[in-house]
């Protein structure tokens, strides 16, 4: 009897069980919304051109080699980074409070903020407040790490904007002293973001209740196109005075991708708590992986401190944030101009890489089954999938589909 | 980790910054232990003395001193240079043209069939995922690794929730392997128990046991129905070949009676160090075993960090599947083993020869990057304050410090801090 004989089989991963079956398709009217990775106006993976720039660099250097970088990741981009983020007049970084720790992409940033709270937090019982819906990997990521993982209202699904009400009321009723997991920006599934006032309003909330702010930043720059504007809310709780975590990824706004490129930030009160809370950051993200992988980040801090590529790199986000909103109108526009019941207003208002269709399960089996079309249960598109060859295509199957429900 | 109690309570929440003049959310957050090898290297870094020496360092030199970027890599990342690819993600499990090969560099030519393996974030990131299967998998949460063991191993496992027992590995008397202690404690263990074994190349005291003793450690682990975990960072390194350096673990897969684990990595039988290549694998029964085995695997990967980094897979890639690369890497692990041996046989030599009275065998006898030299932590210190020469306090050396140009100043040294 084999020792591994009671490991059950476990449950395929929803979004790339979605990728498996697009790829097996072989219709040529197929259109693959579920991806989450940019892509270009003929459906294609894009490598930035100041990614190769940097790749062809790193590689005619007589001194490039693989070494071990230190536990805590390769300064010029940790430092890169903090900039990006928080600004580089940001005073906090002037005043030595930040720490940064390079990570295995957004993913591992969540990974290392999660075990550190489950460590350190304080009450040691807060929960993790996640917002409904979010990233499928929250909850798994949270409930890994041992916290009880919770839910704050946040998108309206009848009006698919955000239920700021709702949200606030959950942040004002939940215990005092609790963990939320806000997006920065770019809402991954809902592309819902909250305005400005309304940044102003959660930050005001969370102050009242002492709640402690974890930030996933996974878009900045692909947004609204505008690293400044897209990093509007950190730089605002910043400002405000709050502690928080900052998870950021280099994935989509750089093509990272793959390179799993990322950093955790920790914006201290003080500097005087910055040795401690980086010598623990260090030993458990050593306690994972040892070291972050070398190559991205030599690819992202090559960009990031060379001020020419710097400026090429914030024009490409622009273009990719561009193409972007080019669809989200198009798509709309068209279902409109079809007379798609419903509205369609919220796919261009919504922003990222992501809408939230309102689409349901079974328009969508439905836009698979019959018309090719591949997005995941919950009605989310990635609209980097749409472009002038497919976007008639998708507006005329979503049109029927919803006619004919 | 334990966390300020009383004092602090009447602050006891995280705050926002409505409470700004209280305490940090940090504040009770204590100092993490300081890292004994990055100490050293800060010393060493200090020190201007020319005749300065690094025998802490973790990564191979060449006998310049200098990092060394292996031919074989570095032609096959021309290669994957020249095709342009793009950097879309990898699945969970990673690479298969990486995975697959690496595994067949494990384990020879047997049971691929039914192996469940997953690329990793390096030796490291194996362990971590091996630890978390095993934590939630296996009934008993304690693994056992010898004493001593790789300084990370405890981390690794304490924080997927085992508990970390020990086993007798190394004799201080001989400098070399205690092998009744150990087969008396892995012999002692509740059946079915953990049992973490260093594959080839032990870190960090260099001793290995012969084929003879590997027979009989793997008869008692099989007897009490332990489950083998192999941690394998070193495969080619040691013996300068990889069939030879991966037979203890084949010899178990062969036998097919203990489960069998498997950390791999690349870092330094590759020189990818940085770019985080390596593998987690679990010989299942079947090839049916296999896919159940995979499936959990993914499960514990994907919080962990998504899917592992694309390049360093790619390099090493290409570097076993291309036969012209796989050849001449082979070749290079040779000669950077080889160097190793040549180095330990002239510190020997030259400790021999200025008359020291005590035995260095133990130097030849170990094998691969390091040598559990048995020097105080007070012969160690003196080293380090009076001869610039710096090295942990356990009196682990690193040989891939040692040159041509340095040995015989180190022998000397050594010398003379042990000839009293």
């Amino acid at each position: 009897m084999s020792y591994f004989s009671t490991v059950p089989q476990a449950p395929p991963d929803g979004i790339l069980k979605l990728s498996v079956l697009s790829r097996a398709d072989s219709d040529p009217s197929k259109v693959d919304l579920g991806v989450g990775a940019y892509r270009d106006d003929n459906g294609k993976p894009w490598v930035l051109p100041v990614v190769r720039e940097a790749e062809r660099r790193l590689n005619e250097d007589p001194n490039y080699n693989h070494e071990y970088m230190g536990v805590g990741g390769l300064p010029a981009l940790t430092d890169g980074a903090q900039q990006l983020i928080f600004g580089s007049n940001s005073p906090a970084i002037g005043q030595g409070r930040v720490y940064t720790i390079q990570t295995i992409s957004g993913t591992g940033a969540n990974m290392v903020a999660a075990v550190f709270l489950k460590q350190f937090k304080r009450p040691a019982d807060a929960a993790v407040y996640i917002s409904k819906p979010t990233w499928g990997n929250h909850r798994s990521i949270f409930e890994t790490a041992g916290h009880e993982v919770r839910e704050y209202k946040y998108c309206n699904y009848k009006t698919l904007t955000l239920d700021i009400d709702g949200m606030l009321d959950d942040m004002r009723s939940a215990p005092e002293g609790q963990i939320f997991v806000l997006h920065a920006c770019a809402h991954n599934p809902t592309g819902i973001d909250p305005t400005e006032e309304q940044w102003q309003q959660i930050a005001d909330v969370m102050s009242e209740r002492g709640h402690f702010p974890f930030f996933d930043c996974a878009y900045q720059g692909f947004a609204t196109g505008d690293v400044d504007r897209d990093a509007y809310a950190i730089r605002l709780f910043v400002d405000r005075g709050f502690e928080l975590l900052v998870a950021e990824s280099f994935a989509k706004n750089m093509g990272l991708y793959g390179e799993r490129t990322g950093c955790l930030h920790a914006v201290c009160q003080s500097s005087d708590v910055i040795p401690q809370v980086s010598s623990q950051l260090n030993r458990l993200s050593r306690a994972t992986i040892s070291t972050a992988s070398a190559y991205g980040a030599k690819i992202a801090a090559t960009v990031l401190q060379d001020p020419r590529l710097y400026e090429e790199w914030l024009q490409s986000m622009q273009d990719m944030s561009q193409r972007i909103k080019t669809m989200r109108d198009a798509l709309r526009d068209k279902l409109v101009a079809l007379g798609t019941p419903g509205s369609w207003d919220h796919v261009s208002q919504q922003i990222g890489m992501f809408s939230f269709t309102g689409l349901s399960k079974l328009q969508v089996d439905t836009l698979r089954n019959q018309y090719h079309l591949y997005m995941t249960d919950d009605g989310r598109i990635s609209v980097a999938g749409l472009n002038s060859h497919n976007i008639d295509y998708v507006a005329q199957s979503i049109d029927a589909v919803v006619r004919s429900s | 980790m334990t966390m300020l109690s009383s004092a602090l309570k009447s602050s006891s929440l995280l705050r926002g910054p409505s409470a700004a003049r209280c305490l940090s959310a940090w504040a009770q957050v204590e100092m993490g232990p300081p890292d004994a090898i990055l100490g050293i290297t800060e010393a060493y870094k200090r020190d201007t003395d020319a005749r300065k020496i690094n025998l802490g360092v973790g990564a191979y030199r060449t006998d310049a001193g200098k990092p060394y970027v292996l031919k074989s890599v570095a032609q096959a990342e021309q290669n994957i240079l020249q095709q342009s690819l793009d950097k879309e993600y990898l699945p969970i499990t990673g690479l298969a043209k990486f995975t697959s090969a690496a595994a067949s560099l494990a384990y020879g030519t047997q049971a691929l069939d039914r192996v469940a393996v997953t690329q990793s974030i390096s030796g490291t990131g194996a362990l971590r995922i091996g630890g978390a299967f095993l934590e939630r998998f296996h009934a008993g949460k304690a693994i056992y690794v010898p004493g001593p063991t790789w300084g990370n191993h405890g981390a690794v496992f304490r924080d997927c929730g085992l508990k970390v027992g020990q086993y007798r590995y190394f004799d201080p008397q001989t400098n070399g392997l205690n092998l009744a202690g150990m087969l008396e404690d892995i012999r002692a263990l509740p059946k079915g128990s953990l049992v973490l074994l260093h594959a080839c190349a032990h870190n960090p005291t260099g001793v290995d046991p012969t084929s003879a003793q590997w027979a009989e450690i793997q008869k008692v682990v099989e007897e009490c129905e332990h489950v083998a975990f192999f941690d394998m960072a070193y495969q080619g390194f040691a013996s300068g070949n990889v069939d030879r350096d991966a037979s203890a673990l084949r010899s178990f897969v062969e036998a097919n009676r203990a489960p069998v684990l498997l950390a791999q990595s690349f870092a330094k039988n590759m020189g990818l160090y940085g770019e985080r290549v390596g593998t987690f694998s679990i010989v299942g029964a079947d090839s049916a075993e296999r896919d159940r085995l995979l499936s959990q695997v993914k499960i514990l990967v994907r919080p962990m960090y998504s899917n592992p980094p694309v390049h360093g897979a790619r390099i090493a890639g290409e570097v076993l599947t291309d036969a012209g690369l796989r050849e001449m890497w082979l070749g290079e692990v040779k000669e950077m083993a080889d160097r190793i041996i040549r180095m330990r046989a002239a510190l020997r030599g030259q400790l021999e020869e200025l008359g020291s009275k005590k035995s260095w065998n133990h130097i030849t006898d170990q094998i691969g990057m390091f040598c559990y030299t048995g020097l105080t932590p007070a012969q160690v210190d003196r080293l380090a304050s009076e001869f610039h020469v710096y090295l942990t306090r356990d009196g682990r050396v690193s040989i891939a410090g040692i040159t041509t140009g340095n040995v015989q100043y180190l022998a000397e040294s050594i010398h003379k801090v042990t000839k009293d």
